[in-house]
């Protein structure tokens, strides 16, 4: 049976075929499941992901999956995507619910593989999840964008495949260190208090690393199981006169955090959490929110465009931050987060992939996104591409929001690191 | 029984190699866990821990001493087995739903101990590097690799369980799960009798679970100790029939093909464990045979072949 | 001082934790069952509350007595359906029986709710005393659980009712031979069991975000609880519930915050094993 599918794998794993084919001679009869011939057509796509719909990183999933599958209809709306020797190629998108669980991710990307065919695969969201998707993608020969993981450790593992549209972890909270010294000149004192998982394990390893080469004293450093809900026993370790506290893990946790933060007092003069201040529900938590930093991936504030892509010598694609903006806030009715962003993104990147190596063949889509270095609505795109961390982002900056009252007294988020390119200054926490 | 191992085994293909492999695995640690349940009547709500402390102890030895596959999972099983000699000497003089609740807590205290014990590599666990597959002649063949010693430990697991049946070892099991006291008067030793059946049924579970480590390339606290699967397990131990040897097998093909239809389905994705749940409660007030003692009391002339 | 604040937190919650273990705690007393569904039980009351103050604005407080008689007919209608028929069987049956209704009400649950978890916006100001700040929520459900307790003492022992399910938990063919309606009192008690646990479900749901599986950690704080004070008397699973809030509050401050586990779990065997009858003992 040679089919497309199989040709590929054929190539890699010449070995597995010769096990198949001795197992077809023996049992050629007893046909428990036979792969159809694909119409080998290169006039359709598949696009096959996971999303957290339900389940503790539901509020992140589904923005993440809103950014996909906008691109998804832009897409076909247009057409298809556009080859230079003139096909079309349509996009179909497949995804399934993962409940933000783990096995049902392993299961259903094996499913989206071998029973759905997809042909390239986006990373359900989380490096956790992400994580155990990228083995499915390897093991299967099938290259994996992804997005909403920016755990530094999964691209430590020798995957070929996997590309990084996040920036890493790694990155995450060192410009708060930056930005405290800035306005707090007399800082010392840092409290650090994340989630066990490895996207934040990896955030605030670096974090301690960076903030006591700066001459910081972490004062705690302690991790949190992902789900808990009781933050008072690392409330009360906290040191009162501890002048930061940084740390977080995902939307639900964090948000709790910053609400017990906020009912116990707590006098630090900068909070810096993960990934629930760029989300707009944050400004639910009401007076608890105020002052809260929280570092992102993109904001609809943000300044990059073709002028900033020229100044930096680099090509120029797709719509831009306005447009994208507009775009989304007409089809979902919210404003964007970097959660829509990154999964927009992350078609974006198959999508000029795509088109550089005029194919869909999944070895000539990885020298294009191997050689990939472009400026997008989103930030500048570009991996490394080495052995030891194949896959991971290297032109991606994270820029720094916190949450203020305008004139009129309401909530807003403010841009306010990087210096050069902030909206506004950074105000320290309120008393309590 | 052999028959229709082997009438898996001839797929040839990956997508039917994926399914059958999760129910392999559930066949073999149903059939464990009825060593312990079915024929002393101990049962083990969190029997899922020799499944995370093996697989745990296997994937370190593979990931951070480069043990070959087979070797690993052995010492994994052996871990475990161990793990249980040790652990029934405190738990095991409990009885009935003390050591049931017992058990709950071992899973949860194990769980709770890997998640913070750094050599394992804490809350984050251990992953492979995916150059470890080559060692095996590359991703796909690494997965065939692992799906053969999955049909074999699930054998091994089921032969163990027919031998004990009809041993006199066995019959000593049974009459503990009659009447204890009885028993210990007729002279069985049932110290030594239940730390046996308890390690035996720890084993293949700790074997298991290296293999499935070793297919997803990595293994977290959150994966390893999912007390949700050890009652699985029961349901399908339960819903087959207990103390028979067929009932396990019977219980989780059942199960999994309910629960794998119902998880891809959007109107049951959520429903399975209610259904389940229904199942199990059906089985209790009506079946409390199962499938396969029920067959047996129906039908005494089939009592032969439904061992 | 960080040390008398932790101690605080860890006993107010202390009190609602033994308000939940005693509706374990009196179901095993009056009819050898240990309910696995109690974490169920839980979560639906934090649920209760959450839809009723989020559809109707109902102050979670209030609702209290509505959560508690929701627990009520939920209980009653467990007992009914998977409890009655396997109270004579062996152990195993009840186990597994009251594991089943488990798996049911979180399957519903997870279809009807999703997984994603949900927060009671509520904030019932603090309690400033010098340097010590205690949240309003939490004395709130302290005091709710004290008055629960209380009103529970009462029920069993001023009461026709309580009276006759006291009788059946001692001896249950005695108290028919005196002509009390076994079925009646068990039945009654069951439901009094998971009303329980509704209602500390719906105090919780005031200050921690929950999801359908959040009674599972409940739950098994429960069993320790009612481990450590024994099994069946449920003043003991009030004080049990101290002891343990009273050990989260205090090892973190020594230990890093994620060994609790390993040490409740720990302490949970070591009772079990060397003394089953609880530390106040069995009644």
């Amino acid at each position: 049976m040679k089919v497309s599918h199989r040709g590929r794998l054929k190539g890699k794993w010449g070995e597995a075929s010769k096990h198949q084919g001795w197992c077809r001679v023996l049992w050629g009869t007893i046909a428990l499941a036979v792969m159809p011939v694909s119409a080998a057509s290169d006039r359709t796509v598949v696009v096959g992901f996971t999303a957290s719909q339900t389940g503790k990183l539901n509020v992140e999933g589904i923005r993440q999956i809103n950014g996909v599958n906008l691109w998804v209809e832009q897409v076909n709306a247009a057409g298809g995507i556009r080859l230079a020797d003139g096909t079309l190629l349509k996009v179909t998108a497949k995804f399934y619910d993962d409940e933000s669980n783990k096995s049902r991710v392993q299961e259903l990307y094996t499913r989206l593989i071998c029973a759905d065919k997809a042909d390239f695969l986006i990373s359900p969201y989380s490096s956790g999840l992400a994580d155990a998707a990228a083995v499915i993608a390897q093991q299967q020969n099938r290259i994996m964008i992804a997005v909403g993981a920016a755990s530094d450790s999964t691209y430590k593992k020798g995957y070929t495949l996997v590309y990084q549209a996040y920036t890493p972890a790694s990155r995450y909270l060192t410009g708060a260190v930056d930005l405290l010294m800035k306005y707090e000149p007399g800082a010392r004192k840092l409290a650090v208090v994340n989630e066990k998982d490895k996207f934040s394990t990896d955030v605030v390893v670096e974090l301690k690393k960076y903030a006591e080469a700066k001459g910081f004293e972490v004062v705690l450093f302690e991790g949190y199981d992902t789900g808990a809900a009781d933050f008072a026993p690392f409330i009360n370790k906290i040191p009162p006169d501890t002048d930061a506290i940084m740390g977080g893990g995902h939307f639900a946790d964090t948000s709790t955090f910053a609400r017990q933060l906020y009912e116990k007092g707590s006098r630090a003069k900068m909070v810096a959490l993960l990934v629930a201040p760029p989300e707009p529900k944050f400004a639910e938590l009401g007076e608890a929110a105020v002052g809260v930093i929280g570092s992102s991936q993109w904001e609809p504030s943000a300044r990059y465009s073709g002028e900033t892509a020229k100044a930096m010598g680099v090509q120029w694609y797709g719509p831009g931050v306005a447009d994208f903006e507009a775009m989304y806030q007409a089809r979902f009715h919210e404003e964007p987060s970097y959660h829509s962003a990154g999964g927009y993104a992350a078609g974006l990147l198959l999508e000029k992939a795509i088109k550089d190596c005029v194919s869909t063949d999944t070895e000539k889509v990885k020298s294009a996104l191997d050689a990939m270095d472009i400026m997008t609505f989103y930030g500048r795109l570009s991996f490394i591409v080495t052995p030891e961390s194949h896959g991971l982002q290297k032109g991606h900056e994270m820029i720094y929001i916190q949450w203020q009252r305008d004139a009129k007294g309401a909530l807003v988020k403010r841009l306010v690191w990087p210096k050069e390119t902030s909206d506004a200054d950074a105000i320290p926490m309120p008393k309590r | 029984m052999l028959a229709w191992g082997t009438i898996v085994w001839g797929g040839g293909n990956d997508a039917t190699r994926e399914k059958a492999f999760t129910l392999i695995m559930f066949v073999g640690l149903a059939g464990s866990l009825n060593i312990l349940l079915g024929y002393t009547g101990y049962v083990s709500f969190g029997h899922i821990v020799f499944f995370g402390l093996g697989g745990y102890m296997g994937f370190y030895l593979l990931a951070g001493h480069g043990w070959s596959l087979p070797l690993a999972s052995l010492a994994g099983g052996v871990f475990s087995a161990a793990i249980a000699g040790l652990l029934g000497l405190a738990v095991l003089r409990l009885r009935g739903a003390y050591f049931a609740l017992a058990t709950i807590g071992v899973n949860e205290a194990a769980r709770a101990f890997v998640s913070n014990f750094e050599p394992f590599g804490g809350s984050t666990g251990m992953s492979l590097n995916f150059s470890t597959y080559q060692q095996y002649g590359g991703a796909g063949k690494a997965l065939w690799l692992t799906f053969d010693l999955m049909v074999a430990v699930t054998a091994a697991a089921l032969l163990a369980s027919a031998l004990i049946k009809n041993s006199r070892f066995g019959l000593g099991l049974l009459a503990i799960r009659e009447d204890e006291d009885a028993a210990m008067v007729m002279g069985v030793r049932t110290p030594r009798a239940k730390t046996i059946a308890y390690m035996a049924s720890a084993f293949f579970p700790g074997v298991i679970g290296t293999l499935y480590f070793f297919k997803n390339g990595n293994v977290e606290p959150g994966d390893a100790f999912q007390l949700n699967m050890s009652i699985e397990l029961l349901v399908m131990v339960m819903l087959g029939g207990q103390g028979t040897v067929l009932g396990p097998l019977l219980g989780a093909v059942t199960y999994q093909g309910m629960r794998g239809y119902m998880l891809t389905s959007p109107l049951f994705k959520d429903l399975h464990l209610a259904v389940a749940g229904a199942v199990l409660l059906l089985i209790i007030l009506f079946v409390p045979a199962g499938f396969v003692g029920w067959l047996r009391e129906r039908f005494p002339k089939l009592r032969g072949v439904l061992e | 001082m960080g040390n008398l604040i932790s101690l605080l937190d860890g006993v107010l919650i202390g009190f609602v934790y033994g308000l939940s273990a005693m509706g374990l705690s009196l179901i095993w007393g009056v009819m050898k069952v240990i309910n696995l569904s109690h974490g169920a039980m839980m979560a639906l009351g934090m649920f209760f509350s959450y839809q009723a103050f989020s559809k109707l604005g109902i102050n979670p407080y209030l609702a209290l007595p509505g959560v508690a008689v929701f627990g009520m007919l939920i209980g009653l209608l467990i007992y009914g359906v998977a409890v009655h028929r396997v109270l004579s069987g062996p152990h195993l049956s009840s186990l597994l029986a009251t594991f089943a209704v488990n798996m049911i009400i979180i399957g519903v649950g997870t279809a009807v709710f999703s997984t994603s978890p949900r927060n009671i916006d509520y904030s019932a100001g603090a309690v400033v005393v010098g340097d010590i700040r205690l949240p309003g929520t939490r004395l709130l459900a302290a005091a709710a659980a004290i008055l629960f307790a209380a009103l529970l003492y009462l029920f069993l022992y001023r009461t026709r009712s309580g009276k006759a399910i006291r009788a059946v938990a001692n001896n249950r063919e005695a108290a028919e031979l005196m002509g009390i309606a076994p079925t009646r009192s068990l039945a009654l008690s069951f439901g009094i069991g998971t009303s329980l646990a509704a209602l500390a479900g719906g105090l919780i749901a005031t200050f921690f975000p929950f999801t359908i599986l959040s009674g599972g950690t409940y739950e098994l704080k429960s069993f320790v609880i009612c481990v450590l004070g024994g099994l069946g008397n449920p003043l003991g699973a009030l004080l049990g519930g101290l002891i343990l809030g009273g050990i989260e509050g205090v090892i973190p401050t020594f230990m890093p915050v994620s060994w609790v586990p390993v040490v409740e779990f720990g302490l949970f065997i070591l009772v079990l094993v060397l003394r089953p009858g609880g530390l106040l003992g069995e009644k």
